[in-house]
């Protein structure tokens, strides 16, 4: 079955350092090496490093490249200075969320789109036909299949990381980003991640990618650098309050639901679904995606009912569950009617035939002390 | 390979049993521990419950998944170790003897005979390993 999934530079690689090896969208990839919480905890307290090269890597570039960009998505790239990165989602005419990505400015007229790996082909499908209807001087290149990308992440990374490159990497402020050479191939340096800790992100063509990988292994021995799947990167997410595109959002679900307002910018001019959009900025959603934290024993789940605390119907269902190794308890996300949706309000998980209590907090659920 | 005691017996659902006389004690295997990672909760029956052989008697759940445990042998519970449920760990740490979960007062001892020994369960482990 593995023969037909597709494998990043760093599929042997993954073997060699025991790697159980999955499939998660369409990919070949490891899920744990020592074990997801040991990996979770090296991440929160020295240095981890994952193999995020499945993800996809969209390029537009061109004179009019800045329009098209902001007619996709729903952020402002209208202040993003060259060497800067971009959270923001990509939606559909509806609102929709097609996707969450970065977005860089590589250079003035330059802008790579970073998407999730299972939506890629989608994704650039959306962007071709996008770019077919709009006008312009711009150029669409999906370049996923040239691009490794290695996240370091944690305490440490600064420090193992500059014994590899040259770059000044205490001139790279957080969501900024510098090139680089590695093994005489030009690299790009992002102080960006999904953990929640402080870390950053290398994106360098494909071949470079096992001797990057090693060379920060041999780097980091005195730290304790761990390679860590995608188990660990799964739960570091979630405690950070970070979302899973397919799971705690999709195309029927738009950025305001999924309490993604922030990136939502209708002052910078026409995009896809901005009207829609505006109008739930204005009058709220009867849905509001929360976090809760389990006060009874079991684990929340992908799929598992959320209850009314009263009298127990069916009120939404969990987006994203897991044990919390840093708050030693179960954690989750879910959507909720949005009165429900608010900090403290008693709720249930229906865990295999029972209601475990729960409370609606605040995300994120841990915050890295600074 | 991980040492699997010669005097236990072993089921094709990764659950090990030792017997003395008409009482079993039931764990599960270290392969089962390694497949399922890290263990952080389990769901164990109460004294005096009846349990079925091949009928699921609890859950074990790690961070990334939840499994039945299946009863290896059919009987009445006699004494559950409470304190894995606050240490749940320790199935991943000692899954062959510190973390046993239930004993079982038979309803036929001679069940024994019918599990796979030690050669035979890890015969089923290298017919069943993935070819990586």
């Amino acid at each position: 079955m593995s023969a037909d999934l597709k494998k990043t530079p760093l599929h042997a690689w993954h073997i060699q350092h025991g790697g159980r090896m999955v499939e998660f969208g369409g990919w070949h990839m490891p899920v744990q090496f020592a074990g997801i919480v040991s990996e979770h905890n090296a991440v929160r307290q020295r240095a981890g490093l994952f193999d995020v090269s499945h993800m996809g890597e969209i390029r537009v570039r061109g004179g009019d490249a800045l329009a098209f960009v902001q007619k996709l998505v729903t952020n402002d790239m209208g202040n993003l200075e060259v060497g800067q990165a971009r959270y923001t989602v990509m939606t559909n005419f509806e609102g929709g969320v097609l996707d969450d990505l970065l977005v860089y400015r590589l250079d003035g007229d330059d802008y790579l789109l970073v998407v999730n790996a299972a939506t890629t082909p989608k994704d650039v499908a959306w962007v071709k036909e996008q770019a077919g209807q709009t006008d312009g001087d711009f150029e669409v290149e999906d370049q996923s299949s040239q691009w490794a990308q290695l996240a370091i992440q944690g305490p440490s990374s600064e420090a193992i990381l500059a014994r590899v490159i040259s770059l000044d990497l205490s001139s790279i402020r957080y969501y900024r980003c510098g090139w680089t050479q590695f093994d005489s191939l030009d690299a790009l340096v992002s102080r960006t991640g999904y953990t929640g800790e402080d870390g950053f992100e290398v994106y360098l063509p494909a071949g470079g990618a096992v001797a990057l990988a090693d060379a920060l292994m041999a780097a980091g021995q005195q730290e304790g650098l761990q390679a860590i799947g995608l188990g660990a990167r799964d739960t570091l997410r979630l405690e950070a309050g970070m979302l899973l595109y397919g799971h705690d959002m999709d195309a029927t679900r738009s950025p305001v639901e999924a309490g993604l307002e922030w990136v939502v910018k209708p002052g910078k001019g026409p995009f896809n679904g901005r009207q829609v959009l505006l109008e739930e900025l204005d009058t709220g959603t009867l849905e509001r995606l929360a976090g809760f934290v389990i006060d009874g024993r079991g684990l929340p789940r992908h799929g598992y009912p959320i209850l009314d605390a009263g009298d127990g119907a069916e009120i939404g269902m969990v987006s994203s569950g897991s044990h919390s190794p840093t708050l030693q308890k179960g954690i989750g996300l879910g959507y909720l009617p949005s009165e429900l949706a608010e900090p403290e309000t008693q709720i249930a998980i229906e865990i295999r035939g029972k209601a475990v209590p729960a409370t609606v907090v605040k995300t994120p659920f841990y915050k890295r002390p600074r | 390979m991980a040492e699997y005691p010669d005097s236990y017996r072993y089921t094709k659902d990764h659950e090990w049993v030792s017997f003395e006389g008409d009482v079993g004690t039931v764990g599960i295997t270290d392969h089962a521990q390694n497949e399922l990672g890290d263990v952080v909760y389990l769901e164990l029956p109460e004294v005096g419950a009846q349990i079925k052989e091949g009928q699921p008697f609890g859950t074990i759940e790690s961070v990334k998944a939840v499994s039945d445990l299946v009863a290896p042998v059919s009987g009445e519970i006699t004494e559950v170790h409470t304190g894995l449920i606050d240490a749940p760990e320790l199935v991943n740490d000692d899954p062959h003897a510190g973390a046993w979960m239930v004993r079982v007062r038979l309803d036929d001892a001679a069940v024994a005979e019918t599990l796979w020994g030690a050669d035979e369960y890890r015969k089923f482990l290298e017919e069943t390993a993935e070819g990586d």
